[in-house]
């Protein structure tokens, strides 16, 4: 039994300028690099195989056969130039877990991308990070330089014949980016719109090369991985979901910020944590991992947050964004805010979820302008199922996912709206509905 | 198309700035974002120009380099003011106050009782205290709601009196320290440094490794006694190479 918090990535955060090549390095830092460099590359892939590290971006993808699914080979497909690009562009409402790793411990990303490209035998990697995140990108970029002024990146690194060049790219505002195809074409110079798959990256990623898109948190795990194994690792987690993971806890909480535990923590344990509910006004609803997760209630504080558990509990484990809403909160207006979000954030190559998007904000405005009406409950539905599984990516998916789970749980608050008219003008009902402090 | 000689706004260090960015990337169309970065660093804003300037440096047609500036909302379309001040808007922070700040400051900023609106200015833009106000999506710093950014630094835990007191301090000409970050400059120098042109980056990076929330978990660990399994003393052996199939 492993104890409730199990700090790995966020280990070293509280020291002294921990951002610095120094204090990594007095941490133990690019040890594993060194030890990586001994073994085969399909070894260091085995061993993430065997670890069942996965992504943790929000899919969950096994990291390892992920990789494995490069093509090598002195021929084919093989013979082209392989690519890793690092997902730093993180925007998921609610996400806030490696903005802090690239502030506090950016060359632990550093150190797994050197790792990582070795294991796929790349020798360029770009890591994407999200714009608005300037002081990141200085440790992520300070973390480089420093990395080739000790000879970890670069010609040659540590005398074992591998050439690896890392650049700092920064985006440009768009949460579509965050999606893998949508990110590879942002990074070719083009509007970042997904790709139809397959192809999938393996194949035909950055420059219509084999190419990794592994997200902060899964590459920063992999120098641990190295160090300590694949069993150690599994000695955290769940068989399926095995490893330490990093829950952001924000909202109505007392002690809100970064929890990192063993995959499958409860909200329960995790509200415990973080102090409670704020000024002890009872949870409302929650999302596991972000707004495209379905929401749940106070009836699943026990669900397990491992991938498995939060599936099937009828949501998703998602980014382990934990945003907590107390009783203050109309749920309808929280949803409105959220497809606000997503008709402006759809990139608009795909018709439902464009169109849905739009048509959706329409009627979720008048709703909580106070001008709904019952049949709206069920055109929404309608609408929701006709952009699900309908468009490339799953940004559509995702601005269905509150929408359905808040009328899944929460219908009575739509037809309170409903039956609330006369209306109100928006400004002053958002203002009631939101608790928003004047 | 090209512009005159001489009336260009684009210099000989942003010329040379180009090749470099260009050279990063193993296909030049890679460099398109931070050039627009770049132009923004200039220019305050892109313009016509601007898009020509990009599209002449990496062979392209300026409705291709169009369609990349108009996309992204981090490309803007008018001159912005000395100081970009972004409001996080998004469901968790506006619960929490976000869309009060917002509002807030907008009637504060804005003239004749009506409010500045989403990607207005006040003040003359790029002149000292212009400052331009956005609502934002997540930020990203959701432990730290209701956050407000000013040319992308944080500034966290925001209320709507902080808020004010901000707005009016780069009203004012002056560049409250941010929560995490860098000292403030302005929206034009952080263009410059997202295009990757830190002028000093040896002393921007500095600052705190973390904020108090951020290490919330990790101390309360230190507190309990909680730990990750120890690691192995020595790093163990690989697993065999896997037979090819």
């Amino acid at each position: 039994m492993t104890d409730p918090l199990t700090p790995v990535l966020t280990r070293n955060w509280r020291a002294e300028r921990s951002w610095s090549l120094a204090a990594y390095e007095q941490a133990g830092g690019y040890r594993a690099l060194r030890h990586a460099l001994t073994a085969h590359p399909d070894q260091i892939i085995a061993l993430v195989k065997d670890s069942g590290l996965r992504g943790r971006g929000g899919a969950g993808f096994p990291t390892g056969m992920k990789w494995s699914f490069i093509p090598q080979g002195p021929d084919g497909p093989g013979a082209k130039p392989k690519y890793l690009v690092v997902n730093a562009d993180e925007g998921e409402p609610g996400t806030c877990k490696d903005i802090p790793t690239m502030m506090a411990d950016p060359h632990s990303l550093i150190e797994g991308c050197i790792i990582t490209c070795y294991a796929i035998r790349a020798n360029f990697c770009a890591i994407y990070v999200r714009g608005e995140a300037l002081h990141p990108i200085r440790r992520v970029r300070h973390a480089v330089e420093e990395a080739y002024a000790k000879g970890y990146l670069g010609k040659d690194i540590l005398g074992s014949g591998f050439d690896l060049d890392i650049v700092v790219h920064a985006g440009a505002g768009a949460y579509i980016c965050g999606e893998e195809t949508a990110l590879l074409d942002s990074l070719e110079g083009k509007r970042g719109q997904p790709r139809l798959k397959p192809p999938f990256p393996a194949t035909s990623g950055l420059y219509a090369s084999p190419t990794v898109v592994n997200n902060v948190e899964t590459i920063a795990s992999v120098p641990h991985i190295v160090a300590g194994g694949s069993e150690w690792f599994r000695s955290m987690g769940t068989e399926q979901s095995p490893g330490p993971k990093i829950y952001s806890i924000s909202g109505h909480v007392e002690r809100p910020g970064q929890y990192e535990a063993p995959l499958g923590i409860t909200l329960r344990e995790l509200l415990d944590m973080a102090g409670g509910m704020k000024d002890g006004i009872p949870l409302k609803f929650w999302t596991p991992g972000g707004s495209s997760t379905p929401l749940f209630t106070a009836e699943h504080l026990d669900v397990p947050l491992d991938f498995e558990g939060a599936a099937a509990a009828g949501s998703m484990l998602g980014t382990t964004a934990v945003q907590v809403f107390n009783e203050t909160v109309s749920v309808p207006w929280a949803v409105m805010k959220w497809t606000e979000f997503y008709k402006h954030e759809s990139c608009g190559k795909c018709t439902p979820c464009r169109e849905g998007t739009y048509w959706l904000v329409q009627i979720l405005e008048r709703m909580v302008h106070g001008q709904g009406t019952e049949e709206d409950i069920d055109t929404m539905l309608d609408i929701c199922d006709n952009i699900l599984g309908r468009s490339f990516c799953a940004l559509g998916d995702g601005a269905t996912s509150p929408i359905t789970s808040a009328i899944k749980y929460f219908r009575h608050e739509f037809l309170d709206l409903i039956a609330a008219q006369p209306a109100v003008a928006r400004p002053e009902q958002l203002a009631e509905l939101s608790g928003a402090s004047a | 198309m090209t512009a005159p000689e001489g009336s260009s706004p684009f210099d000989e260090v942003t010329r040379q700035r180009t090749k470099e960015i260009i050279a990063r990337y193993p296909q030049p169309r890679s460099a398109l974002l931070p050039l627009l970065h770049l132009v923004q660093s200039v220019e305050g804003h892109v313009s016509q120009e601007g898009i020509r300037y990009c599209a002449e440096a990496l062979d392209l047609t300026t409705a291709e380099v169009s369609a990349v500036a108009t996309f992204y909302t981090m490309y803007k379309r008018t001159p912005c003011g000395e100081h970009l001040v972004s409001v996080c808007t998004n469901t968790l922070c506006a619960a929490l106050g976000g869309d009060a700040i917002f509002e807030r400051i907008a009637e504060k900023l804005g003239e004749d009782g009506k409010p500045l609106g989403h990607e207005e200015t006040a003040g003359e833009p790029g002149t000292p205290g212009s400052i331009t106000i956005e609502r934002a999506e997540c930020l990203a710093a959701c432990d730290f709601a209701p956050v407000i950014q000013v040319n992308y630094e944080y500034f966290d835990n925001q209320t709507v009196e902080s808020a004010e007191q901000l707005v009016d301090a780069l009203r004012r000409g002056e560049k409250p320290a941010p929560t995490r970050g860098a000292p403030l400059t302005d929206f034009r120098t952080a263009e410059l440094e997202l295009a990757g042109f830190h002028p000093d980056l040896a002393a921007s990076v500095e600052g705190p490794s973390a904020a108090p929330e951020t290490l919330r978990g990790v101390e309360l660990a230190a507190e309990r006694g909680w730990a990750a399994p120890a690691l192995p003393d020595e790093m163990p052996a690989f697993p065999a190479l896997p037979e090819k199939s």
